[in-house]
């Protein structure tokens, strides 16, 4: 049970119960959607940028505690950045879960998303941690384009 | 030419069948000694296989019967005069012969070796519907069809300018034969359906389907995937025109499959594909095809899957077809008994008549939570949309965790799954 404990934390479980930022932004910026065809977990991502700052952002959809909790906890990291540095987080998170960098020597820049790094024992599951992000780097960098897991590299 | 098959020895089987039934019940801890691959661990947890909908576990006579073709019986068929390939050529064949036997298809030559039902599917779509099908005409299907008896008839509509039209189900994944009736007309040509629905477990009544379209006109396919590996299928008394399943949920190999068409429904289509094996003769200037069942078989077949797909048979014949469904009938009524006691748990597919399929959501948990907590506990179930889309969209939910059982199964394993949820549920709070 240990690892499932790792996977499921009690802080993912909380942000899956009551999501932060779950909500449309009218005056968005940038939008994407992101899209798991094999599964079909789908979210909507809303991005308001002012000059290079992401002002605000917003999330909808539906997916499972790890997709949610993850798109979740991706609004509270980056809202307040520039758009350089949630690419960078983005980058960073990926490595991460996806097993190419340390989660020790990481956890601390990651914050409260470290408590998603657990997913890297599940192969399986990392699709559904990176599927917003995935949307909100497309949102910044291609605006209005739907992303799908089977076109990106996890 | 097809010389062996068990129906031409009744003997052996009423032997088999009675050695059967004078146990106490359906001997199936004997008969899991046939899988090995039951008997490992997952996560260090025994393995509780319940994914048979998407694809089935390979008894040792199936294993066997392909290790001893590429050991002893390796080469390529129809084409040569030396022993080895008359050898191939034979079991291959013989294989065949066992699958028109397993379906009572009237010949062997109505039996088209495919890669599988989708292939199958294809290659009626493209072959038939392109030749028959008109701007106007219309092809039915069903509102509960995997993905590939949608979309090669979207591809084919598209092309010929017909039109796709879908017969309604109830709340409990029942079709309407009302509404099935009222769309009949001349324009119909075609009718595509499934036989057991393989997200919901629906059995539909083929045979009705068959007989309100005929009376139209319209020629019928039945994708009977999911049928085949729970229920005794007899094509000629069904009187469809086209029938698909697939080696591999037959607990045969992957990559394998086959397509009954009537006689006269096959000999009227062009080829599928062109190449090796499907020819009479070849100039540059025309090609004449080969006879049935040769022209729709182009190239080097499966050969080891065919011939791993009739060893499926055999097992499954040996056991028996009716002791196999009343022994998946018990493991159902137990399952949907014990699941529809754990509060949240909601069933989707709920119908009378119904394969052992137990389609499942909890409140407020995803299915793929739901999927990896019980692979930590060696469970293997499915979860996501299980191709079927529309049906997903007319439940309006994402997905559904699915445990899908085999005669392999048992009520304990059952019990496992329940505790499972269980534990799914304790982490969620």
């Amino acid at each position: 049970m240990s690892e499932l404990n790792e996977l499921y934390q009690q802080l993912i479980l909380e942000h899956n119960k009551s999501p932060r930022n779950f909500k449309k932004l009218d005056d968005a910026t940038h939008h994407a959607e992101g899209f798991n065809p094999l599964c079909g977990d789908h979210y909507d991502v809303w991005v308001k940028v002012e000059g290079d700052k992401i002002v605000d952002i917003g999330f909808q959809g539906s997916g499972c505690a790890i997709s949610k909790s993850s798109a979740s906890m991706m609004t509270t990291s980056v809202k307040g950045t520039t758009i350089e540095q949630a690419k960078q987080l983005f980058e960073k998170f990926h490595q991460v879960v996806t097993g190419k960098l340390s989660v020790d020597e990481n956890i601390e820049e990651l914050g409260c998303l470290g408590a998603l790094t657990g997913v890297s024992e599940f192969p399986a599951r990392i699709k559904c941690a990176t599927l917003a992000w995935h949307a909100m780097h497309s949102a910044l960098t291609d605006a209005e384009e739907t992303v799908s897991t089977e076109e990106t590299k996890n | 030419m097809h010389t062996h098959s068990f129906w031409n020895h009744p003997k052996d089987i009423s032997m088999m069948e009675t050695d059967i039934k004078n146990e106490t019940s359906f001997d199936v801890e004997t008969i899991r000694k046939d899988f090995p691959i039951l008997h490992s661990l997952m996560h260090g947890k025994p393995l509780v296989y319940l994914d048979n909908a998407a694809t089935t576990q390979k008894p040792l006579a199936v294993l066997n019967s392909i290790n001893t073709y590429y050991r002893e019986q390796n080469a390529n068929i129809h084409r040569g005069v030396h022993h080895l390939s008359e050898l191939a050529t034979f079991e291959y064949e013989k294989a065949r012969g066992k699958i028109k036997n397993f379906l009572n298809a009237a010949e062997s030559k109505e039996i088209i070796f495919t890669r599988g039902t989708t292939d199958g599917i294809n290659l009626v779509a493209h072959s038939y519907g392109r030749k028959n099908l008109r701007a106007g005409d219309e092809v039915i299907i069903s509102a509960m069809e995997h993905h590939s008896n949608i979309v090669p008839w979207q591809m084919v509509c598209e092309e010929t300018g017909a039109k796709l039209r879908v017969i309604p189900m109830t709340d409990d994944g029942e079709l309407i034969i009302e509404e099935f009736e009222k769309m009949l007309s001349p324009k119909t040509k075609f009718v595509s359906v499934v036989y057991v629905s393989n997200s919901l477990g629906t059995v539909n009544p083929v045979k009705r389907i068959i007989e309100l379209a005929h009376h139209h006109g319209a020629s019928v396919l039945i994708d009977g995937a999911q049928a085949v590996a729970h229920t005794k299928v007899n094509v000629r008394e069904l009187d469809c025109d086209f029938f698909v399943f697939s080696g591999h949920k037959l607990f045969g190999p992957t990559g394998v499959g086959a397509l009954y068409g009537k006689k006269i429904s096959l000999e009227s289509m062009h080829p599928y594909q062109g190449g090796g094996d499907m020819i009479r003769s070849v100039t540059f200037e025309k090609t004449t095809f080969n006879d049935l069942p040769y022209k729709f078989e182009a190239g080097t077949p499966h050969i080891s899957g065919g011939i791993g797909l009739g060893a499926a048979i055999d097992y499954l014949q040996k056991i028996g077809m009716d002791s196999i469904g009343d022994y998946e009938q018990e493991l159902l009524e137990y399952g949907t008994a014990v699941l529809q006691s754990v509060s949240g748990l909601k069933l989707i597919g709920t119908a009378k008549d119904k394969a052992s399929v137990l389609s499942f959501v909890l409140e407020n948990i995803h299915p793929h939570d739901i999927g990896t907590i019980l692979d930590r506990e060696g469970i293997a179930i499915r979860t996501g949309h299980h191709c079927t889309q529309p049906v997903m969209q007319r439940f309006g939910i994402p997905a559904t965790a699915r445990a899908s059982l085999a005669f392999y199964n048992t009520k304990e394993e059952i019990d496992l799954l329940v505790k499972g949820i269980e534990k799914v549920k304790g982490i969620f709070g």
